[in-house]
């Protein structure tokens, strides 16, 4: 057996190696998009960007009211009645295909803006973000003149004008969520970013002009909460989509009653993400790690609720802590970054808020042995054990690098404790039994359920939620059919 | 110390094992990380050949290059070893003799290990009184496809008797276990056995070291460490040809058991073609231009 020997430590660590900006244009002020043209605010107001790494200002964006938001819909109306809804299938399809491809040509560029302005890693933003979106472009350019194959025997009619709200934590990712399936269906879209993140929206909005797609088929609209209420009350809209908080969803819900407005909601979770004791382990923990640290935690979906089987919970936890400790926290635009800043200096009091609270209610927390800088929001990656289902941590939505876990003994129970919670947006089951998976999944009350992996994403499945988790899927199929009305 | 059942080996998820290894990849490694690492790779190098037509003259030729990488550039460090025949073990070892460079030899009939346990002993022995530091031997793989492994373990626990000094490194030729699983099951049989290194391939079989099967057996390592105490060693061998790849291999071994294993000690790299990729890329550091590899000694 080998004697363990003492050896001289040969340290070394990565040398910096951050991503090039010199490509990328950010103009010192940005203004709305409307009718095919870029106008100023009619308020004459602007508000600054930052970027949460650095805690600078970006640009300055224009500030939408309801002036700017009328001129935006009635723009949107009148492309949908004049030119979208009367232009071939094909046609359409051609314009979504163009803009796909144009996002690939400047993918860096989008990538590059999306870290500086929401704060997340550059890796995430370059292999995750922009190329899910420009995949979101393809898809549903791809149904636009097979419509009639998406839903046989049915009558398909667009809807009209489409309001829709993204958030913050996907910026550019939302947005063609949003967009593509609306297009393809034959609808015009008024759209607003989150105040935070703006900027990517934007970028879209050059490269959909630069595509020469008609005036008035895509507005892009920014500003404050109030912005977007002004979008969701506006009488002329046909359909609202919203992605954001449970809270936000609730008022537009009663904002809509009754208005005949089509909604669909993808709002908040609390998913639980499953360890038995059969799973293997290392590729679990890895899930565990992509499942609440990706995109610093800003994920609806994010696997925020670990529960490991009694049996192998201490090397699960073990393994796990020694793995946070290699994540590399700090700046975002470093290319080995793994965990970039907090989207803004609001969550990260938010998250502080919880990490108090958690201490306060007596649970154990541990947090990864990192140096955050000095300047920037910046949160390590935390977990907390010794919680039960009664912790407000476990019970409430964080929505950053906290993870929470609980530990179970039977299937039974850990069913039972996963759908105990006002969410159902995804989970997670780890195991190595193929039964296991398909019991779980059957009984678990969630939108998506991932076996053996996590924060998995294409284009051409479902993506949604049970409960407060809201309503209506985005993504494949199920995505086109709320932009569609079917008789 | 207390052995596990073997047949309960910790399951390997093959997907996640891939998308682990591909986030490697994604790792930037620039500037003075960059030569400080393909400095490091040069001196983990263990220098091989193993075919039937090596005879002394070739052996003595490979032994002058692993003691003299590139002279031209000065402040390089030698490989770690040379690895042959237990033929050639005398050959070798009086050519770096006094450089540093250790003399590793393959053994028990290696490469297919279809021989029987007193040919495998005699075969070490005669190594080893030879001068080998090490040894490098091959896992009975029929035995241990047929589940046998408790006759794999014990083979095992036999050579390191006769090693007596020398490093015992135990290649598992992972490229006819076939699944992830069946790899972190033999590293975990090696290793109880009394393993020093367990090495990923012969360089006989292909595919020999991947990322996947590497990673598994570092996952297996570290597990050992947590059960044991004990630390073990990783080769990877064959098939690691380029400096980016062997840079890839560095940044797996620190992400996943830290500094602590990136010397030659612990971490060898088994390649015949690798050093000179290597050198070409330490050159084109310091010259800012790519050179022919008829700049390089090829021995």
């Amino acid at each position: 057996m080998a004697k363990k020997k003492e050896e001289k430590m040969s340290e070394w660590n990565y040398a910096p190696a951050p991503e090039s900006t010199g490509h990328v244009s950010i103009k010192e002020r940005y203004d709305l998009y409307i009718d095919g043209k870029f106008v100023k605010p009619s308020s004459g107001k602007y508000f600054a960007t930052i970027n949460p790494a650095t805690e600078k200002t970006i640009a300055q964006v224009a500030y939408a009211n309801e002036t700017d938001v009328d001129l935006a819909v009635t723009a949107a109306r009148k492309a949908y009645t004049d030119v979208w809804s009367k232009i071939t299938p094909t046609e359409r399809a051609k314009y979504i295909y163009r803009i796909a491809r144009m996002m690939q040509e400047r993918a860096r560029e989008l990538a590059v803006i999306e870290s500086m302005d929401g704060g997340k890693v550059i890796r995430e933003a370059r292999d995750v973000d922009v190329p899910l979106a420009c995949n979101h472009f393809f898809y549903y350019a791809g149904w636009a003149d097979k419509l009639e194959y998406a839903f046989p025997n049915r009558k398909i009619e667009s809807l009209g004008v489409a309001a829709q709200i993204v958030p913050w934590n996907f910026p550019l990712l939302m947005a063609a969520w949003k967009i593509a399936p609306a297009l393809a269906a034959g609808n015009t879209v008024v759209l607003k970013p989150a105040e935070t993140t703006p900027l990517t929206a934007l970028k879209l909005a050059e490269i959909i002009h630069d595509c020469g797609l008609p005036p008035g088929v895509v507005n892009i609209v920014t500003g404050y909460g109030d912005t977007g209420a002004a979008l969701v009350n506006h009488p002329d809209v046909n359909k609202i989509a919203f992605t954001g908080s449970t809270a936000v969803g609730k008022i537009i819900q009663r904002a809509v009653a009754g208005s005949g407005k089509k909604l669909t909601l993808e709002l908040g979770g609390k998913s639980a993400n499953i360890i038995m004791d059969d799973a293997p382990i290392d590729q679990a923990v890895e899930g565990i790690v992509n499942g609440i640290f990706f995109n610093q935690g800003h994920v609806c979906c994010a696997g925020s609720r670990l529960f490991i089987q009694e049996s192998v919970a201490e090397v699960v936890i073990r393994k796990l802590k020694r793995r946070m400790d290699t994540l590399i926290v700090g700046d975002p635009m470093d290319k080995n970054t793994d965990i970039g800043a907090i989207n803004s200096r609001e969550q990260l009091e938010t998250i502080k808020h919880y990490i108090q609270l958690g201490e306060k209610e007596g649970a154990s927390m541990y947090q990864s042995a990192c140096t955050l800088p000095e300047k920037g929001f910046y949160c390590a990656p935390t977990l907390f054990t010794d919680v039960a289902q009664s912790s407000v941590i476990v019970q409430e939505e964080i929505f950053g690098p906290v993870l929470t876990i609980q530990t179970f003994r039977t299937v039974d129970e850990v069913i039972q404790k996963a759908n105990n919670t006002p969410y159902g947006l995804a989970a997670g089951v780890w195991t190595d039994k193929g039964s296991r998976i398909f019991n779980l999944t059957s009984k678990l009350r969630a939108g998506v359920v991932w076996a053996n992996t996590y924060n998995k994403f294409d284009p051409t499945s479902p993506f949604g939620g049970y409960k407060e988790s809201g309503y209506g899927r985005e993504g494949g199929l199920h995505g086109l059919e709320a932009y569609v009305k079917l008789t | 110390m207390q052995f596990p059942d073997f047949t309960q080996a910790p399951r390997i998820d093959k997907v996640g094992v891939e998308e682990r290894v591909a986030r490697f990849q994604t790792r930037s490694i620039k500037s003075e990380t960059k030569k400080q690492g393909l400095k490091m790779i040069l001196n983990m190098i263990d220098l091989t050949t193993l075919e039937g037509k090596d005879t002394p003259g070739k052996v003595r030729q490979m032994c002058f290059k692993a003691m003299h990488l590139h002279d031209v550039l000065p402040g390089l460090p030698t490989v770690a070893a040379v690895c042959v025949y237990p033929s050639m073990v005398s050959v070798a070892k009086k050519a770096v003799d006094g450089s540093g460079v250790k003399v590793a030899s393959v053994s028990t009939a290696f490469p297919s290990g279809q021989a029987p346990l007193e040919i495998k002993l005699a075969d070490t022995r005669f190594a080893v009184d030879a001068g080998a530091d090490e040894i490098d031997m091959v896992i009975s793989r029929g035995r241990f496809l047929s589940g046998e492994y408790n006759f794999v373990f014990d083979e095992i626990a036999s050579i390191k008797e006769v090693c007596g000094n020398a490093r015992l490194k135990v290649i598992l030729e992972t490229g006819e276990l076939l699944t992830l699983d069946n790899v972190r099951r033999a590293s975990d049989i090696a290793m109880y056995a009394g393993a020093d290194f367990i090495k990923t391939s012969t360089g006989k079989i292909s595919p020999a070291a991947t990322m996947q099967v590497t990673y598994t057996m570092l996952e297996a390592i570290r597990d050992f460490m947590d059960a044991t105490g004990v630390q073990v060693g990783m080769k990877p061998a064959g098939g690691i040809s380029n400096s980016k790849l062997a840079l890839h291999y560095l940044v797996m071994v620190k992400e996943v058991l830290g500094n602590e294993w990136l010397n030659n000690h612990w971490f060898r790299f088994g390649a015949s073609s690798l050093a000179n990729d290597v050198l070409m890329q330490i050159m084109k550091a310091e010259s800012g231009h790519y050179q022919s590899s008829d700049y390089f000694s090829m021995d």
